[in-house]
């Protein structure tokens, strides 16, 4: 089985984002810098899979060149090559972003295509979809459970009333919610190998089509207060959320 | 001026993000002069009452009772909108909004305007604000697609009330094969609520100690009709689902009442709970981020003070 997984470089979940002074973009400079932590999901499910019946696991990012770096990381989980296609500057619109990758996986169709549910950076969520849609293929977004069957797979997804089990043939497009699975971290050995497997830069010119508009910080919530200690502020507590905030 | 709402329903009554996509619907085919179409995903037990909320007309899509598809749904929504001519369509960021939008998106061409969490019309164009980094910043960018598609988050929106009933009308679809099926939806346990949708949450992190730590949080939830949630770090020790997780990795809330139990309030849980209305923080450390941001705060043992909580309430 050939499996496709899209990766995606984004700032560390712990990172406080500041904005650059005219608004357009965030500040960079001193980011640290992680798989998306959704597409993790996605490539532990894709490994687990070829490990049960075989296959390969190829790495797909639209990204700048400092992308690399993360496709080397996957590559060290145990993927066995990757596909950067480089473009001059992020793509902040997943209309233009599911195109691109859309392009390549035409050219080089897999049996099935991983994702992440979300980037947790631009928090779109619709890469996948979109994906799916562009190839003519069955989709599942945010499944928390995957199961391979006779002719397709099996998945399960959180829904508002409880989860629904969704089968879809092959090929299709699956993106990954936390609870999939535990990825594994990358070994010594998977590091010093994943220097040597093959990483194809494909320069691409593409840019984000929707206007990028203006960024701004949320307003700042009123400065915490602290009301008393112990058991014995409940009650004030109670009395404050019925007669002040009204919330009770 | 035509908006048009996509409808959810579970058996025959629609979901109340629906009823939130038409207030909003209303307000804004009011201020730019147009009028509102709910389009239901499936039929309802009255759709007239749609009305009430907001609709000016209701069509139904009796094809769509059955079990979901999302291949066969967007392609039969993509039918079904193009006699509608719509200028804006309107969908929930739901579970179904989710695996539907972005492929609508892409069957239609238009792109998608995900989560949103303001919608204006402005200037002669769609001015659309959503949170980016789980909520740290915000993007504000106008929408020229035509038709504009925009996913709403939920609890976000104000419903409004009192409109005269809506015309009804039925619209057919073609049939077509369904490649993704949903076998069966497993129904959470005990009418758990899902933590979009409910008005006050407690949550509780690592101060919480383990998983038989969360009872007196559950007895709390259970008196004030909340949900229960859980920080990152409760999660990944296995002591909850990650479907409870709150924060940049997990749900991102609003709910009018968050009550934040052992949580020291990392970024990352920041991120996914500073918009709720109002912040309770219980914890042991005075000096936990958390409390900078708390609108009341109590320092203390959360095995004290939550079970106090719940003997006031009762």
């Amino acid at each position: 089985m050939r499996i496709v997984v899209c990766l995606k470089r984004v700032p560390d979940t712990e990172s406080v984002i500041r904005l650059t002074p005219d608004g357009t973009t965030i500040e960079r400079g001193d980011l640290n810098y992680i798989i998306n932590p959704y597409d993790e999901y996605a490539l532990e499910a894709a490994l687990q899979l070829k490990e049960a019946e075989g296959g390969e696991v190829v790495l797909l990012c639209a990204g700048e060149a400092e992308a690399d770096s993360t496709l080397r990381k996957g590559l060290a989980m145990g993927a066995d090559e990757a596909v950067l296609l480089q473009v001059p500057q992020e793509l902040r619109d997943p209309w233009s972003t599911a195109r691109l990758l859309a392009d390549w996986l035409r050219a080089h169709p897999a049996d099935l295509i991983l994702a992440g549910k979300q980037g947790v950076d631009y928090d779109h969520g619709a890469v996948p979809g979109m994906l799916a849609e562009l190839l003519g293929l069955p989709s599942a977004t945010a499944i928390c459970a995957l199961e391979r069957v006779a002719d397709g797979v099996r998945v399960e997804r959180e829904v508002e009333a409880g989860r629904e089990r969704i089968r879809l043939p092959l090929p299709c497009v699956l993106s990954a919610d936390k609870g999939l699975n535990e990825p594994r971290y990358a070994s010594l050995k998977g590091i010093m190998m994943a220097k040597k497997k093959p990483l194809e830069v494909l320069e691409s010119q593409a840019t984000a089509e929707a206007e990028a508009g203006r960024l701004a910080l949320p307003p700042a919530r009123p400065a915490g207060r602290v009301i008393g200690e112990g058991a014995q502020a409940a009650g004030e507590l109670l009395r404050l959320l019925k007669e002040e905030a009204r919330v009770l | 001026m035509n908006i048009v709402c996509l409808i959810e329903q579970t058996g025959g009554l629609e979901r109340g993000s629906a009823r939130e996509a038409l207030g909003l619907a209303r307000r804004l085919a009011d201020a730019a002069g147009g009028q509102v179409t709910g389009l239901v995903l499936g039929s309802l037990r009255d759709p007239a009452t749609l009305g009430a909320w907001g609709a000016d007309r209701v069509v139904e899509l009796p094809a769509l009772d059955g079990p979901g598809s999302s291949d066969a749904w967007s392609a039969g929504l993509a039918d079904a909108l193009d006699p509608l001519a719509p200028d804006l369509i309107l969908l929930s960021a739901s579970a179904t909004g989710r695996e539907l939008g972005p492929r609508l998106a892409a069957r239609l061409g238009t792109g998608l305007v995900a989560e949103c969490t303001e919608l204006a019309w402005q200037d002669g164009q769609w001015l659309a604000t959503r949170p980016i980094f789980a909520g740290k910043v915000l993007v504000t960018a106008p929408v020229n697609t035509k038709p504009a598609l925009v996913s709403l988050r939920a609890k976000v929106f104000a419903v409004q009330e009192g409109g005269p009933a809506a015309r009804v009308e039925q619209a057919s679809l073609a049939g077509r094969e369904m490649k993704a099926v949903v076998e069966e939806i497993l129904a959470a346990a005990g009418g758990k609520l899902d933590l979009s949708e409910a008005d006050i949450i407690v949550s509780g992190g690592r101060g919480v100690g383990g998983p038989e730590g969360f009872a007196p949080l559950e007895e709390l939830a259970a008196k004030l009709g909340a949900a229960v949630g859980a920080s990152r770090a409760a999660v990944d020790a296995g002591w909850r689902p990650h479907s409870q997780q709150v924060g940049q990795t997990g749900r991102v809330v609003n709910p009018t009442l968050y009550i934040a139990c052992g949580i020291s309030g990392a970024i990352q849980h920041l991120a996914g709970m500073k918009n709720s209305r109002y912040i309770v923080a219980i914890n042991k450390d005075p000096e936990a981020p958390i409390f900078k941001l708390a609108d009341y705060g109590i320092v203390g043992d959360l095995f004290e003070v939550v079970p106090a909580l719940s003997r006031a309430l009762s």
